[in-house]
């Protein structure tokens, strides 16, 4: 760990909420992709066993 | 082969699901050797101290947050002009994701101005017009959300990424304009003598690879859940037509 002296605060807030939005925005790209994937894929399938 | 064909649904889906992973991980890469190697194998600086490292993190996601705009304005641009409905998907794509570059540059712009300059925030012309890129996102965003068909929301929100197009400019430029704020000028330069040194330069490099490859990425991922989301819209409404 390098040492950071008094502005380990404005280094590690820096750093935590960089990686924190990062990862929650990718996380949220994650689950709103598979959500719409599976719901297409539901109404898809609905959809041609109405037409067969 | 035609750029034009990839404004084709079925073909962009296919050309991003193999490009996907790849640029993902590359991302991943990037990133990690980019943070790690900023973070913990680079020297502080003889004036600002430790607090150098947040240059790794405030410079890439400053310029993706106005790449980001002029990536949006581009596909805007070719909506309108073309009506290829993969290029409006694609710029609402990008919108979330630009503004969240544009927050964390707020964010780490405060945290490292608050023992720099003394103040966590200052009417600057930078930070004024950065504040400002990120409401034009937020605007953005809501105004795709406030408008029911998929045609008009496109055309409006066309408008308003042209209109904010100004700001875009104007927060890579702002230092330039007036020289008044207590932002510094670019600390990026190709001229050798005006650029950062070397040992701070390679790892910055490598971090603006990475958020620039995260971006790519997570705008393919997304644009492929707007085409998808659009699809199963048409489905739904045919199906309540009968």
């Amino acid at each position: 760990m390098p040492v950071l002296g008094k502005y380990a605060g404005a280094v590690l807030g820096s750093y935590a909420a960089t990686i924190g939005l990062i990862l929650l925005l990718v996380a949220v790209s994650l689950w709103r992709s598979a959500k719409t994937k599976a719901a297409l894929a539901e109404v898809e399938s609905r959809q041609g066993k109405d037409n067969d | 082969m035609s750029l034009w064909e990839y404004a084709n649904p079925q073909k962009f889906m296919q050309l991003s699901r193999r490009l996907l992973p790849v640029v993902a991980l590359a991302a991943g890469l990037c990133l990690g050797v980019g943070l790690i190697w900023g973070f913990f194998f680079t020297p502080d600086d003889y004036k600002q101290g430790s607090t150098v490292k947040i240059f790794y993190l405030h410079v890439p996601a400053a310029m993706m947050a106005i790449n980001a705009w002029v990536m949006m304005l581009v596909t805007s641009l070719v909506w309108l002009i073309r009506r290829h409905h993969v290029s409006a998907l694609a710029a609402k794509a990008a919108a979330p994701v630009g503004l969240v570059f544009t927050v964390i540059a707020l964010i780490t712009g405060a945290l490292w101005g608050q023992p720099m300059w003394g103040t966590w925030w200052e009417w600057d012309p930078r930070l004024t017009s950065f504040l400002i890129l990120a409401l034009f996102y937020l605007g953005y965003m809501a105004l795709w959300q406030a408008i029911d068909d998929p045609d008009t929301a496109a055309d409006l929100t066309s408008v308003l990424c042209i209109v904010g197009s100004v700001f875009a400019l104007l927060s890579r430029y702002a230092v330039n304009f007036w020289n008044q704020g207590l932002h510094q000028g670019a600390s990026l330069s190709l001229d050798k003598e005006e650029n950062v040194a070397d040992v701070f330069w390679y790892p910055a490099l490598v971090c603006i690879a990475g958020f620039v490859l995260l971006f790519v990425a997570l705008v393919l991922l997304r644009t492929r859940t707007e085409i998808r989301a659009r699809r199963l819209s048409a489905l739904l409404a045919r199906e309540r037509r009968g």
